[in-house]
This record gives structure tokens, C-alpha cells and sequence, in this order.
């Protein structure tokens, strides 16, 4: 049944970006907003708002009873989580098919799957995909896990089997700091999850994060390609492309086909992206979760193969098939994202909440500015730092790099501190002209290049 | 005239290291220059909130959680 109303379960710039592609279809739109977002673009963009709650995200857009009663009060008959807040909570996946509505995801059954590390990993080598060295599953007893340690080699990555968001994770070198680490692992798992049960991996070093598109209607799975995401700062990505620089023809196939294997194996409904640690010296590529979701950096590939991948979403929720074959997706030219956040690259990225005082948005040929900002805005404290995406397209990554810097010179954010410097140097670098990085090539290169982080005069 | 420790930012105020864990500091407390008071999150980061002056706490104006704006009184001394 086709989407007459959509509630948009999110906020900032990608609220904006599931109203436009909503209105193109002629759907109604419903923004839920929190009291410090009364008067965010969504909100002013969509045909309803309504007030869920207090700024502090737990008690609005965390808050599934209140959504789902804005949800039931408007008439609403679908739900999108957008990225981040619910996007990939099963129970609130459950609770909204539970209430009548149509889910834009996967189910609910397929978000536990791929959100669990164990059982995402199980999933993969099932279905033939290559994972990191490692445990498989749970371990709980040391002498397994030092043999086992020994067995993949140096270094190791031990993690709680419980946990989440980075805490726990410990790296040891030799089996000397293993046998170290391993019990006060265990100790911390135990005592932050009530769970000593470990993971291991081998550490990848010099990994590029290479990550491939999908869309799925629960029998059909497509590859929109991949993008790189190699260049992070503290494990959040900074600077987005499609296709890959480093990525050979036949190791694009071969990555492409292996997401498409592991989405059909979980009946994959919806948009998703399978993520991957690609070892270019060595042509090997692991797979490392699924985000079972709409990405940030989704734009890139809409770029690269002119597919509106949020329109996908609501034309599969409200139960088309998929429209594309696998050959009628085409890959042409090459696309970059940056974020730009309200933080100080030249004060240890320092964020800036402020008003918007002037605002020059770029444009010209294969330029977009996908952006939560209007001139007047005051950006709120309460939130992530995304103020909004600037992505190029051109026929190559050479001319699409020049177009950036292009882009990013037109630009103006007036008011607050923004990432915009950031890129402009990364954009005049050789390496990153060359295409020569990796995970950890963007933490080091911001030490040495403090000094050029700061706004142009 | 009774002194007051204000919010160097804009942002939502703890007044616990963690939502676990006993307050940085009570009414009745004394306060030194330099301890730490609470936190302010400010779009996902976390800053310390460090008392500028001392004295004794006689209240709190900002509740654990609240939204507060820069500039806006977190805590009363005497």
C-alpha cells in the first residue's frame, strides 16, 4: 500500500532530505520535532509538526511512545528513522509495524541480525563474505582466547561480546600485553554489561574503509556500488567518495556481488550499507558491520548513478518492487562529500552552536548543498555538529576535487566556526589528490597541519 | 551579595560524572577555585564546568539535564 502520510522520526539535514523526496512522490509529511527544533528547516519544510518533547534527544526523539502518539494523532501511516536516534532500534522497527504503521527499514528481524557483531559475522560467512580474523562468536575462556590470539597474529583487538560505541576495546601487540589486557577486559565487560564475554579481531593496519550501497525488497537485492570513506577523524568520517580511488575493476565486482549475497541471505527490505576494511596492499577486503539504514554519505552515490535512494526507500516501504535490475545501474563519473560541521579545526574541532548571520550556498554545474541552515537560524547546542553536506559531481576525481575547492570557496557561513577550512586544505593536498590513504592517514596529518586549519583572510 | 558559578557554554548541564554515579558536588558542599562542578554537553562533547570562585553551595539553579543557555547561573554560593 502505498505512503499517504509520512511521520519523519529525525531531524537536521536529513529531515529535509526524506521531505523532499516524500513531496516528489506526493506524499504528506509530518515533522516531529523537540522543543529546541520549532524552528529547524524540517519543520518549516513539512505540512504538520509536532512537539515530542525537551531538547535532551532521550526524552524526544528517543522517545518512542511519543512518537508513535504524534504518529497516531496526525493520521500518519508510515514512520522514517532517518540515521541515527531509532534508525536502527528493532523495538521501535517492531513497535511501529506493531502500531499499523509502515516501517521505511529492513524488519525488525533483520536489524537484530546485522546490529548484533556476532550474528552479523555468522550471517556473512554464510553467505561466503570474507570477515576479519577472529573469533567466531563469544569467548569466554582465556586459554582459548590466548591460543586463539596467537593464531591470527599481532595485534589483537579485544572487545566486550555486550558491548557498544567503542568502550572496552583494548589492542594488544604482542602475547605479552595480551595476557596482560585479557582479564581486565573480561573485568570491565562484566562490570559495564554484567557480561565478561569477549570478542576478538585481528587489527587491520593501513585499512581503507570501503563500504558498498544496497537496496533490497525483501527478494530482490541491487549494488549501488561503493563509496570510501577513508579519511575519519575519531572514527566519524569527514570527507566521502564514490567510486573508490583504489578499488581495481574486478575487486569492485567481486566486493559489489558479496554485499549483494550477504543482503539476500537476510531477505534485505530497504536501503543498506554493508562496510568494509579494504587492504590495498594486499587486495584483501573484510567485511565489518552493516548499517541497516539511510547513510550521511548516501548522496555520493545518488551522484554516481543517478538513483534517489530516499525515494527508493518509500516507494519499497509502500510495497513496489525494486525498479532497477543490477545492469540498469550505471556507474558514471565520481563524487565527493564533506561535512560541514559547527566546529573549529583550529581549536581541536571545538563546537560552535551560534545564529546564522550570512549564508552563501554554492552552485553552478554538479554542485549540491544538502544543509539543515537558512540565514537566521540559531543552530542548537543539543545535537550533533552537522550543519550540512557539500557534494560535487564531475567526470573524474581529478576534476571533481577541483570543482570542490571551487564549491568550498563560494561558500559562506557566517556566524559560528565551521569545518570549511578543513577541507580546503585536504582538498590542495597531494595525497589526498593522489588518492593515498587510509582509517588512520587523517589523525596525524591534522597534527602537522594545525596551523593551516584556521579561516582565509 | 551571593556569588554564582555561570555556564561557560550553551548546551545541557550534568550535574553527574555519569547518570550512575553520585553529583560532583552537593548544597552544604564548599567549593574550591578549580574543582570541578558539573558538565555541559555541547553538540555531543563533553566540557567540565570548573568553579571560577570559591564558597560554600547554597543552591542549585540548573537541575541535572536542564538546557542552559552561556552565561546562565548553574550554581549559588555564599
Amino acid at each position: 500500500m502505498a505512503i499517504q502520510k509520512l511521520l519523519i522520526a529525525n531531524r537536521g539535514e536529513i529531515a529535509v532530505r526524506i521531505i523532499r523526496a516524500a513531496q516528489e512522490l506526493g506524499i504528506a509529511t509530518v515533522q516531529v520535532h523537540s522543543a529546541a527544533d520549532a524552528d529547524s528547516l524540517a519543520v518549516k519544510m513539512a505540512d504538520e509538526a509536532v512537539n515530542i518533547g525537551p531538547p535532551m534527544a532521550s526524552k524526544s526523539y528517543l522517545n518512542i511512545a511519543n512518537i508513535l502518539k504524534a504518529a497516531a494523532d496526525t493520521g500518519a501511516d508510515a514512520v522514517h528513522p532517518g540515521y541515527g536516534f531509532l534508525a536502527e532500534n528493532a523495538d521501535f522497527a517492531d513497535a511501529v509495524e506493531a502500531a499499523g504503521l509502515i516501517w521505511v527499514g529492513p524488519k525488525g528481524s533483520a536489524i537484530r541480525v546485522m546490529g548484533d557483531k556476532v550474528a552479523a559475522r555468522v550471517a556473512a560467512q554464510s553467505a561466503g563474505v570474507p570477515v576479519v580474523p577472529g573469533s567466531d562468536g563469544r569467548i569466554d575462556d582465556p586459554d582459548q582466547a590466548r591460543a586463539l590470539a596467537l593464531k591470527i597474529g599481532f595485534p589483537v583487538m579485544i572487545k566486550a561480546a555486550a558491548g557498544g560505541g567503542g568502550r572496552g576495546i583494548r589492542i594488544a601487540q604482542d602475547i605479552e600485553e595480551f595476557d596482560r589486557l585479557l582479564p581486565q577486559a573480561s573485568a570491565e565487560a562484566k562490570a559495564a554489561f554484567g557480561d565478561g564475554g569477549l570478542y576478538m579481531e585481528k587489527v587491520i593496519e593501513r585499512a581503507r574503509h570501503i563500504e558498498v550501497q544496497i537496496l533490497g525488497d525483501g527478494t530482490d537485492v541491487i549494488h549501488c556500488f561503493e563509496r570510501e570513506c577513508s579519511l575519519q577523524r575519531r572514527r566519524q568520517k569527514v570527507w566521502e567518495e564514490a567510486p573508490s580511488a583504489a578499488l581495481p575493476q574486478a575487486m569492485r565486482e567481486q566486493l559489489c556481488a558479496s554485499a549483494v549475497a550477504l543482503a539476500k541471505a537476510v531477505q534485505y527490505r530497504g536501503a543498506g550499507t554493508l562496510e568494509y576494511l579494504y587492504d590495498d596492499a594486499s587486495g584483501a577486503f573484510y567485511f565489518i558491520e552493516m548499517n541497516t539504514r539511510i547513510q550521511v554519505e548516501h548522496p555520493v552515490t545518488e551522484m554516481i548513478t543517478g538513483i534517489d535512494l530516499v525515494r527508493e526507500m518509500l516507494r519499497i516501504a509502500g510495497g513496489q518492487p525494486l525498479r532497477y535490475k543490477q545492469a540498469d545501474v550505471r556507474l558514471n563519473g565520481h563524487a565527493i562529500e564533506v561535512r560541514i560541521c559547527a566546529e573549529d579545526p583550529a581549536q581541536g574541532f571545538k563546537p560552535g552552536p551560534g545564529t546564522i548571520s550570512t549564508l552563501k550556498v554554492p552552485g553552478g554545474p554538479g554542485v549540491r548543498f544538502d544543509t539543515l541552515l537558512y540565514q537566521g537560524y540559531t543552530v542548537p547546542p543539543f545535537y550533533d555538529s552537522l550543519l550540512g553536506k557539500l557534494i560535487v559531481w564531475d567526470e573524474t576525481r581529478a576534476q571533481a576535487i577541483a570543482r570542490m575547492a571551487r564549491a568550498l570557496g563560494e561558500l559562506e557561513v557566517g556566524g559560528l566556526p565551521t569545518t570549511k577550512p578543513l577541507h580546503q586544505a585536504l582538498a590542495r593536498d597531494a595525497e589526498v589528490q593522489a588518492g593515498q590513504f587510509h582509517t588512520r592517514w587523517l589523525e596525524p596529518w591534522l597534527d602537522q597541519n594545525a596551523d593551516r586549519l584556521g579561516e582565509e583572510a | 551579595m551571593s556569588k554564582q558559578i555561570l555556564s561557560p557554554l550553551p548546551g545541557t548541564f550534568y550535574s553527574k560524572p555519569a547518570p550512575d554515579q553520585p553529583a560532583f558536588k552537593k548544597v552544604g558542599d564548599t567549593v574550591a577555585v578549580g574543582d570541578v562542578i558539573g558538565l555541559i554537553e555541547v553538540m555531543k562533547s563533553f566540557h567540565e564546568v570548573a568553579a571560577d570562585q570559591a564558597g560554600t553551595i547554597t543552591a542549585f539553579i540548573a537541575d541535572d539535564e536542564e538546557p542552559v543557555m552561556a552565561g546562565q547561573a548553574l550554581i549559588e554560593l555564599a
